[in-house]
């Protein structure tokens, strides 16, 4: 079973349906235990990164989901469950965020390009990402995100994307794969990635 | 780079697409979760539904077309039409909508764009502007939708009601006002082309575009490619929107974007 981490950020209805119909099992979890049960885990999320953190820590699934991490199981961060991973986000004053992954959470420089960042962009991999298999070399992928990750080891990040500046669109160490863009709304190819998410054992 | 968008606009009442008669190879072409599960394989970047039921009693409707569309159709979604406060909005972005669209609520109580853009984000909270060119006094061409005039003078008023009410205040000063108050996207429609087939107004798209720093979905006019390639280049929009051009099959999403791509314009395939 995979668990869909609810806690009161966004459209998790989408992640859901999007699992179940690469053929997972998939269900919509708030409480500490049924988070523990879980053999794989999707932490999703849009908003604000403050409020998340919160909302993480008052439902009490910090732990629980640091935990899923440390013993090695299937994590699937979504956009906000990306950038919750991270050491600290500067949005909205500075904020600390889980840790997993050593690095901070900046804002797109304003220039000419419009903010937030959303549509369809390229996101170009680096490595040989299990769960990017049976794509093609750079898909189109649905993004929509005012702020970008930016990791301490330039080795965790195995995609990219341009946007004025190469930033980092996909990150993954161990157990620990994470998109900036929504694989649930990136239609075909997204789906792909969820199904070959569901299918690491 | 990030990819034009081409963005399908159903017409849905009672939970019925009420145009789009054409679709042959459709079972039921008034199931709008049929209708938009046909525009995702074609090539859709995006669906929105614009509900035009009139009667309160039958609003709920739209909540279960959303829901069902969530479980068929994986790109983002964006509903429309008769929202009025923070609830509609919760409702409908449970139901599985990505985006909500307000227009006239946002007018009469421009506070609800800041207020849902803080409790959902930005990203979530698209502002309808439905604007009007005002007519001239100097001009003699008055009478001509779309007058060749000084572009300093040109000015479009804000209309609610689905275009029947005007409200004294200028499309441009009130999608900034938007954009201020936490409006994450535009979807500005010209009630001067829409309907008429002959292109969208791109004057209107690219004053609105130039001038503030979000995504701007131009709406209203759409007739034939070259509107769609205009409005990227000229009217320097982020997203087309179009419904009966499609609806009645005068072009197929990836017809328009086959156009686009061979015009250097970046599309999604």
């Amino acid at each position: 079973m995979i668990a869909v981490v609810d806690y009161g950020m966004g459209n998790l209805r989408s992640v859901q349906k999007a699992l179940e119909r690469v053929g997972a099992q998939a269900k919509l979890v708030e409480r500490p235990e049924e988070l523990e049960a879980a053999e794989k885990l999707v932490l999703p999320g849009v908003g604000a990164f403050k409020d998340a953190m919160e909302g993480l820590r008052d439902r009490g699934l910090i732990g629980p989901i640091l935990r899923h991490i440390r013993e090695s199981r299937p994590f699937l961060g979504i956009c906000l469950g990306l950038q919750l991973l991270f050491t600290e986000s500067m949005e909205d004053g500075l904020h600390d965020g889980l840790d997993v992954i050593h690095g901070r959470v900046v804002r797109f420089p304003e220039n000419h390009l419009k903010i937030p960042h959303m549509g369809w962009n390229r996101v170009s991999f680096k490595k040989d990402v299990p769960i990017a298999r049976g794509m093609p070399e750079a898909p189109y992928m649905y993004f929509v995100h005012s702020y970008y990750v930016c990791p301490d080891d330039p080795s965790v990040t195995v995609a990219t994307t341009d946007y004025g500046s190469e930033f980092t669109s996909m990150v993954w160490k161990d157990n620990i794969f994470a998109t900036q863009f929504h694989p649930e709304k990136s239609q075909a190819y997204g789906l792909t990635l969820l199904r070959n998410f569901a299918g690491l054992c | 780079m990030l990819a034009k968008r081409i963005i399908p606009c159903l017409d849905v009442k009672g939970g019925r697409v009420v145009k789009g008669t054409r679709f042959l190879n459709l079972q039921d072409a008034g199931d709008p979760v049929e209708v938009a599960a046909f525009y995702d394989q074609e090539g859709a970047d995006e669906i929105t539904f614009l509900d035009i039921t009139a009667s309160h009693e039958q609003r709920d409707i739209i909540i279960d077309v959303v829901a069902n569309t969530a479980t068929e159709v994986f790109i983002p979604l964006t509903v429309g039409g008769g929202i009025r406060n923070l609830e509609d909005i919760r409702r409908l972005l449970k139901a599985g909508a990505d985006k909500v669209s307000i227009n006239t609520a946002a007018v009469k109580d421009p506070e609800l764009i800041n207020h849902a853009s803080r409790r959902y984000g930005s990203q979530c909270i698209v502002v309808a502007i439905d604007a009007k060119r005002i007519p001239l006094a100097t001009s003699r061409d008055q009478g001509r939708p779309l007058p060749s005039v000084p572009s300093n003078t040109l000015r479009w008023e804000v209309y609610i009601n689905g275009g029947r009410t005007p409200t004294g205040l200028d499309a441009l000063e009130w999608a900034k006002e938007a954009e201020a108050r936490g409006a994450g996207e535009i979807l500005l429609t010209s009630m001067d082309c829409d309907g008429t087939k002959e292109g969208y107004d791109y004057e209107l798209t690219r004053r609105v575009s130039e001038s503030l720093d979000i995504p701007i979905i131009a709406s209203g006019g759409a007739g034939r490619l070259e509107h769609f390639y205009e409005v990227f280049t000229s009217g320097k929009a982020d997203a087309a929107l179009a419904a009966s051009v499609f609806h009645y099959r005068v072009y197929s999403i990836s017809e328009v974007k086959r156009f686009l791509a061979e015009k250097d314009v970046l599309v999604r395939f």
